[in-house]
């Protein structure tokens, strides 16, 4: 994985979640991820991923979802695509302010903020949107990675 | 998500188990509860202690199922919160909002305050 890069894409349903959840706790796992880490980058993967596919593509199966994992220096980065028309982030409600805490929608982002250490997100030039996360590795997964030296990709 | 419903003390526990996320299995809770209301059930007691997993959809289920309850009249609290779904809660501000407890007994004696 240190020199690696993992791709993923796939048709926009629900029904993926599971799997993709399920390789982002293989690539933690494999980085020496503590559990609780590897739970909530998990999570945040899922979360984003139902995103891209519910708000992004708006469930619409022709339209792809792409989800890469790589590590860079000292962190695993990961980035989340879909082809959707794109939002835009200072429109994104406060879960926290008094008048949504009770509002049946509207956590996903806001626990992927909560989760990893960054969170960014971009329009594509050829159409979508593309969520970056990262999350810095532990010393004991630096030390695991970096046998051999230092690499970004 | 499987859901079992049992009455103790005038209070309605649904036990659920497995995931409660996005799709199929988060509108299987929203229907439960409504079924619940429909027979006048307003003591509704949520057991979440075998959930394994819970997203945000699953959050706001459990947030559209107290307001629900709350809006016909009702209570709605919750039992054996996950080490994990207690964090969940805490970080949007909803510990506050929900009456969480870890015993049973104190649970449905609580309904009668």
């Amino acid at each position: 994985m240190k020199n690696g890069e993992i791709e993923i894409s796939f048709s926009s349903e629900l029904e993926y979640l599971d799997l993709i959840q399920n390789v982002s706790e293989s690539v933690t796992q494999t980085l020496g991820f503590d559990e609780d880490t590897r739970y909530w980058i998990g999570m945040s993967v899922r979360e984003s991923v139902t995103n891209a596919i519910q708000h992004g593509n708006k469930l619409d199966a022709e339209k792809k979802v792409g989800v890469s994992f790589r590590v860079a220096r000292d962190r695993l980065v990961i980035l989340i695509r879909d082809e959707g028309e794109g939002f835009e982030e200072s429109e994104i409600p406060n879960p926290l302010e008094p008048e949504n805490v009770l509002k049946p929608s509207g956590r996903g982002i806001f626990y992927v903020r909560t989760f990893m250490d960054e969170v960014s997100f971009r329009r594509l030039p050829e159409g979508g949107t593309e969520v970056k996360m990262e999350k810095k590795l532990s010393r004991r997964t630096q030390d695991k990675n970096n046998q051999g030296g230092d690499h970004e990709n | 998500m499987r859901i079992e419903t049992r009455k103790v003390g005038g209070v309605t526990v649904l036990d659920i188990s497995g995931r409660i996320t996005i799709g199929e299995e988060s509108t299987t809770l929203r229907k439960a509860v409504r079924d619940l209301l429909e027979t006048g059930e307003r003591k509704i007691l949520l057991n979440l202690g075998d959930v394994s997993y819970v997203d945000s959809s699953g959050i706001g289920e459990l947030v559209s199922a107290f307001t629900t309850v709350r809006n016909q009249g009702g209570r709605l609290k919750l039992l054996q919160l996950t080490k994990k779904l207690r964090e969940l809660l805490a970080i949007t501000k909803l510990l506050t909002v929900f009456e969480a407890f870890d015993d049973e007994d104190k649970a449905v004696a609580s309904f009668s305050e």
